[in-house]
């Protein structure tokens, strides 16, 4: 509904990428597009989602967090509880899917936090795919445990020591990898970037959140939320939090990006607050940078919010005012983190504790009768040594 | 006759690419003096960027490299100028779409122009989004040059029908680097090229000796070497210039032979 012109969401989006990957990007575009409308594919999905992912996804009336807070009621979108912890097995069923269609027998994909590295090593191995994945050496540091799960589920994770050794190196290495082996390669992109058709079919297969929270959320309070709260990297959960709103103008739509040390201190990663125009891993769209158009060294916390730029739909949606876009600090997305665990018991990713902040902070400036649909993407357990750590305490997995 | 033109009309030219300010500005000036000099017929200036996709580790180091030293794109503009005071060769960029779509576009190609630069090569900008930047590098003399893969198949036809300067030929699949062997079958490639264009063809990517420069001069109208002479860069450092002319001279001769 957003999109202008063929892959592009206003000004952003597009095709920004070597010549040898043409030829297949357009393959993967009619496979796309044929599918989608295939009530076989369609059929298969669901099922998954349903028997193996354990969809829908609850939406849980935070009650205690709500009374404490004092203003709106506030629900959980608990995408902690799907099978393998997060949000990303919902694009990940659906795009290894769609590679088993077109006769792929090789997946690859870039990972940040590990969390789009395990989905997709557990897509493939359920659907008998050889998988690899490239993660930012740091990254294989800060979540060793999501390496070893990787390695479990039968893929090889090849550690990225070029440029910052990231996630934005994780995803140059993986378009390298593509660009040598395409015939029975398909690249898994994880997120709501690079080159179209990726942020479409990515935040298709995503929407499933918002279709499930809609419908939950008019049937527990009759009516629609006030706002929509989710943390954005790349934005795949935000996007997919908002997207069957985007048409109900009265809901605010609220994404909420990786401030690091500060969004004055060169140490964050927030896009929308410090970014500006430009074209990188296959896309328009805003990515910190210099002067000169060198993208930015970015860092956050959270390895999965750790990335210099954001899905092109999301740029749009903040130019046109139609969604708003926040930075939340490490400290705030902490203490976010140990909040929810100690109020409802509920242990967060370090990414989702970002839309958590938020809500801290907006929901007791809000009438008792208002709403908040917050998306909890991922469950925290990757993280708890990791903050044990922010916390001074030697804690190593 | 434009000076790219001019570089493939009486014989098989051959390309050299170093990334500009790898390992400083002064070497960086007298590596490409020296290939100039041992008779390069078009040189490739790399502006430096911060994540080249298209890159193998080789030039990818070469970027952080020139990065920090201090190399930016008006450096890079600054060597170009001083080389145009003393040689006619083309001279064409080979850079990322960011640098250039952030510098301004226009302004980019106002400055290559001023320069002396004759062209500019974007790996990350295929057919399909050539509009981003085509109309500005026209409105300034600068050739925007296309590329042609192993994958590129029915495509070939409309991308060589509309190129422009020459058609920078992909040997094989992946990233640039060095290649024992190139297995594409690149005469099938070129028969399609020559149906749809007149414009020269160079074969890049992979080609690192002399016997695969003669092998490939012989297909196509000119041959581009890129990792190989960064390599030589990146092992004699300051002592690189009477290397790198050595080398081409080697590269010159076994092309001169086929």
């Amino acid at each position: 509904m957003n999109q202008t012109e063929k892959g592009r969401f206003g000004q952003f989006g597009g095709q920004y990428i070597p010549e040898t990957l043409m030829n297949e990007i357009h393959k993967l575009e009619e496979a796309y597009e044929h599918y989608k409308n295939d009530p076989k594919f369609v059929a298969e999905l669901d099922k998954l989602n349903r028997e193996y992912a354990g969809r829908p996804s609850l939406l849980y009336y935070a009650e205690k967090m709500t009374k404490d807070l004092g203003g709106a009621k506030i629900y959980l979108k608990r995408e902690d509880l799907n099978h393998t912890g997060s949000h990303k097995i919902n694009n990940v069923l659906g795009q290894v899917l769609l590679a088993k269609k077109m006769g792929k027998t090789r997946v690859i994909a870039e990972t940040g936090a590990g969390q789009h590295g395990v989905a997709t090593a557990t897509a493939a191995a359920l659907m008998d795919l050889e998988c690899e994945i490239f993660m930012g050496e740091e990254d294989t540091q800060r979540q060793a445990l999501n390496v070893f799960r990787m390695e479990l589920l039968g893929a090889k994770v090849h550690p990225v020591k070029t440029g910052t050794r990231v996630l934005k190196d994780a995803v140059n290495e993986a378009m390298r990898e593509w660009t040598s082996r395409v015939d029975d390669t398909l690249y898994v992109l994880g997120s709501v970037m690079g080159p179209h058709p990726f942020p479409t079919i990515v935040r298709d297969f995503q929407a499933v959140i918002s279709k499930e929270s809609r419908a939950q959320i008019l049937e527990a309070e009759g009516k629609l939320p006030d706002a929509v709260v989710a943390c954005v990297g790349g934005g795949s959960n935000a996007i997919g939090s908002f997207y069957e709103y985007i048409k109900d103008e009265g809901v605010k739509l609220i994404g909420c990006e990786a401030a690091g040390l500060g969004v004055d201190n060169p140490k964050n990663a927030a896009t929308i607050a410090n970014g500006s125009m430009g074209i990188f891993h296959g896309m328009k769209s805003l990515f910190c940078q210099d002067e000169y158009g060198q993208i930015a060294p970015v860092y956050s916390i959270s390895a999965g919010l750790d990335y210099p730029g954001i899905g092109p739909e999301h740029a749009y949606l903040s130019s046109i005012g139609r969604a708003q876009y926040v930075p939340i600090t490490d400290e705030e997305a902490v203490k976010a983190f140990e909040y929810l665990s100690r109020t409802e018991g509920i242990i967060p990713a370090i990414e989702s504790s970002h839309a958590v902040a938020q809500v801290m902070k907006i929901a007791p400036n809000m009438p008792k009768d208002a709403v908040i649909v917050c998306t909890i993407s991922g469950r925290g357990d990757k993280d708890v040594a990791a903050i044990a750590r922010y916390r001074g305490v030697e804690l190593y997995e | 006759m434009s000076r790219i033109a001019n570089a493939f009309a009486d014989q098989k030219a051959f390309i050299a690419f170093l990334t500009a300010g790898d390992p400083d500005y002064e070497t960086s000036l007298r590596n490409f003096r020296a290939v100039i000099e041992a008779g390069a017929d078009l040189i490739e200036v790399g502006i430096p960027f911060s994540d080249p996709i298209a890159e193998g580790p080789v030039i990818q180091e070469a970027d952080i490299r020139a990065l920090e030293s201090g190399m930016t794109t008006d450096k890079v503009f600054e060597l170009v100028r001083e080389l145009r005071k003393e040689t006619q060769i083309p001279i064409v960029f080979m850079t990322y779409a960011n640098p250039v779509y952030h510098y301004g576009a226009d302004t980019f190609f106002e400055k290559a122009a001023d320069c002396g630069a004759d062209g500019i090569i974007i790996p990350d900008c295929p057919f399909e989004e050539k509009a981003e930047f085509e109309k500005s590098a026209a409105d300034h003399g600068i050739d925007l040059i296309s590329m042609i893969a192993p994958t590129s198949e029915q495509r070939i036809k409309e991308i060589a029908g509309s190129a422009k300067g020459f058609l920078y030929v992909v040997s094989s699949l992946g990233v640039t680097g060095v290649r024992s062997e190139i297995t594409t079958d690149l005469s099938s490639i070129m028969k399609l090229i020559r149906e749809a264009t007149d414009i020269p063809a160079a074969i890049g990517f992979g080609i690192s000796r002399p016997d695969q420069a003669q092998k490939m001069s012989r297909l196509a109208d000119g041959v581009i070497v890129g990792s190989a002479m960064v390599r030589i860069v990146a092992k004699y450092g300051k002592d690189a210039p009477d290397q790198l002319a050595e080398y081409v001279r080697s590269m010159k001769q076994a092309m001169a032979e086929a």
